[in-house]
């Protein structure tokens, strides 16, 4: 289970998390919904580890382990994943060999044995097929000249072979046609299960039409300022935040 | 005595001149000496010298280098043979019992009056040339005749560990007829605690129709100095490539001149540069454009680690007759500490008014969100670094397409940043 406590962040000085408190219990799908500048992209780094934001205040535990105080990569080791609003390009680097080395430093982290390239190859075919992605992928570089829409199928891609136990979904919605909207909620939906929770930030309530959610949080200005059912995403989208959240 | 003067090694040449190969044979004599009396006129390059102005060859001047007296005793550990042949040299001097050569390479001390009218050829006034002429004592000869395919050639120097400071000179004359192709990959090597000076000059000539991929790895030993000179004229139809490694040596200076002299000519020269703390890389070329229709490519990549400089100085000249040239020259370089300087120069120079010809350089650290993506894929922060390096060089090395070489490139940049970084 996530537990965030009172958790306060700033970049540059300025403060942008303003006492966050949350609680993802194992195997629920959580939304984080909000306008744009409430600070959800914000969450989803301070999370995953990304250099530049200090944190001020507060906890963030994941399982009972203080996640704030580990390395990116220890974090992901723990079961952390963060499906990118922005994939990286990475020119240089071939995928397979991008996915494979992630997944084997976290088997090697978690003193698994690590696999072969025969074997993986089979593993990221059958993830492949699934996302109805191309063989091809694997073959190109990191997200070098891919469409928006491969980008994001390839951030579910890296979750499904990465098997993380906590996903933060960051606008994972945006710039996808709503082909690639079913196939990337497909991709999270095969994930779902007692060993899997998910935080879902979004911006609309369109995504969660397809992942459908057992809690919807509103945050606003770096604060929850609401929480509910899948309903509460409904009256967003008819209402709009202003009203919701008053 | 000043750093810069020529004493040390014109006092060398003028005790060895008559018993170095060729000293009683008139022509050789006549070569030598008016190289000597060149470089008695300049001395080493020094940095006041437009050519010269980033890199510093007072280290050489003084070391007080003497030549080798006798070939290693103790046979050097070689690595393994790639290619079906193999031409081996110790410390400057052709080594028969490590070598296997095809019907087409001889050795220059063996058969020196083969080379007259070819040795020196292309030589030009440079000073670190003209130190070569006037003291070289072997090289490969190599002459591929007429629409044969060579095939991949291992071209290997050692340096051995002698315990005193040695210079060797080798002069390399490689001639591609009509038509003839040929992979040569070059490996320079030398113990780490070992001071010396490896000054090769390459003299190439690459006739219509003719393709040469010649692959230059130095892997110099971290005392060891090398100034490598490449010298090659391209006639029309032929193609020369030339791809370099730097990643050895207290101090390398990789020049290439390459001169497309016929039609449709054509030339690559890429190249890496890896320097780690204490070294100091430079390669230099200069592209001469004289005749129409012809093709340059240049990638530069040079990452830089520790205490460290590289150098990038590129010239391209086209001229008048050169129309339609196409010309590219990109070098980029990658800091990867504070205390890295990186100095860059192109230059190009245009007479011919029908020219495409365009150049670019980039300077810059890791990108902090590429190393962040991959390591929020749980990929540890020093591989994460390793992979962007290696990406980083990625766009230079694919242009080396020959499987051997290929091997050969990986075996001396792969773990190179964990090396540097422990």
């Amino acid at each position: 289970m996530l537990r965030i406590e009172g958790l306060t962040a700033e970049i540059d000085g300025k403060q942008i998390l303003k006492g966050i408190n949350l609680e993802v219990p194992t195997g629920e799908v959580h939304a984080i919904m909000g306008p744009n500048g409430s600070g959800k992209s914000t969450l989803s780094y301070v999370l995953s580890g990304r250099e530049g934001y200090e944190i001020t205040g507060g906890s963030a535990t994941f399982n009972g382990v203080d996640i704030l105080a580990m390395e990116p990569e220890e974090r992901a080791a723990a079961g952390l994943f963060l499906a990118f609003q922005y994939p990286v390009e990475l020119p240089g680097v071939g995928n397979a060999n991008f996915l494979r080395t992630a997944l084997n430093s976290i088997r090697k982290a978690k003193g698994e044995p690590e696999v072969d390239a025969m074997a993986f190859l089979k593993m990221a075919r059958a993830k492949l097929k699934t996302l109805q992605m191309s063989d091809d992928m694997l073959k190109r570089n990191v997200n070098v000249g891919f469409s928006g829409g491969e980008k994001k199928r390839n951030e579910v891609l890296q979750m499904a072979l990465l098997e993380p136990s906590l996903a933060i979904l960051d606008e994972t919605d945006s710039g996808l046609d709503i082909d690639a909207l079913k196939i990337v909620s497909e991709g999270v939906n095969a994930m779902r299960g007692p060993n899997f929770s998910a935080l879902v930030i979004t911006h609309y309530q369109r995504l969660l039409d397809y992942i459908t959610p057992d809690r919807v949080h509103v945050l606003m200005g770096g604060r929850i300022v609401k929480s509910g059912g899948p309903e509460l995403a409904l009256e967003l989208e008819a209402e709009g935040y202003a009203k919701v959240a008053a | 005595m000043n750093a810069m003067t020529p004493g040390g090694f014109s006092a060398r040449f003028a005790g060895l001149r008559d018993h170095l190969p060729g000293g009683r044979t008139p022509w050789v004599a006549a070569l030598r000496g008016a190289a000597a009396e060149h470089f008695a006129a300049t001395g080493l390059p020094h940095r006041k010298l437009e050519a010269w102005r980033y890199t510093d060859l007072s280290p050489i001047a003084q070391a007080q280098f003497t030549e080798a007296l006798t070939l290693a005793a103790e046979h050097p550990v070689l690595p393994p043979m790639r290619a079906p042949h193999r031409a081996v040299f110790v410390d400057g001097r052709f080594a028969a019992g490590l070598s296997t050569l095809p019907a087409w390479c001889r050795t220059l001390a063996g058969d020196l009056n083969a080379a007259e009218g070819w040795l020196g050829a292309l030589a030009r006034d440079l000073p670190v040339v003209s130190l070569n002429t006037m003291l070289f004592e072997d090289g490969l000869m190599l002459d591929l005749p007429a629409g044969t395919d060579g095939g991949a050639l291992e071209l290997l120097s050692l340096a051995s560990h002698t315990g005193r400071a040695i210079a060797f000179h080798p002069r390399h004359l490689i001639r591609l007829s009509e038509g003839a192709s040929l992979t040569l990959i070059e490996t320079s090597l030398g113990p780490d605690g070992a001071s010396y000076l490896h000054n090769p000059v390459f003299e190439i000539q690459v006739a219509s129709g003719a393709t040469l991929s010649h692959v230059r790895i130095q892997r110099e030993g971290r005392a060891g100095f090398q100034l490598a000179t490449v010298l090659a004229a391209v006639e029309g139809g032929g193609t020369y490539d030339n791809f370099t490694l730097n990643a050895g040596a207290r101090l390398v200076r990789n020049e290439i001149h390459t001169a497309l002299l016929g039609p449709k000519a054509a030339c690559h020269m890429n190249g890496a540069q890896l320097a780690g703390d204490g070294q100091h890389a430079d390669t230099t070329t200069y592209l001469d454009h004289a005749a129409p229709d012809c093709a340059s490519r240049q990638t530069y990549k040079t990452v830089l680690a520790g205490k460290s400089r590289g150098v990038f100085q590129g010239k391209i000249l086209v001229r008048q007759v050169a129309q339609r040239t196409d010309g590219y020259q990109m070098n980029q370089a990658l800091l990867l500490s504070e205390d890295a300087e990186i100095d860059a120069k192109p230059q190009l120079e245009i007479y011919a008014d029908d020219v495409k010809c365009s150049h670019g350089a980039t300077v810059g650290a890791l990108d902090e969100a590429q190393l962040f993506y991959l390591r929020a894929r749980g990929i540890p922060a020093e591989t994460a670094r390793a992979m962007l390096v290696q990406a980083f060089l990625t766009e230079a090395i694919e242009g080396v397409t020959h499987p051997l070489a290929q091997a050969a490139l990986a075996e001396a940049t792969e773990g190179w940043w964990e090396r540097e970084a422990a």
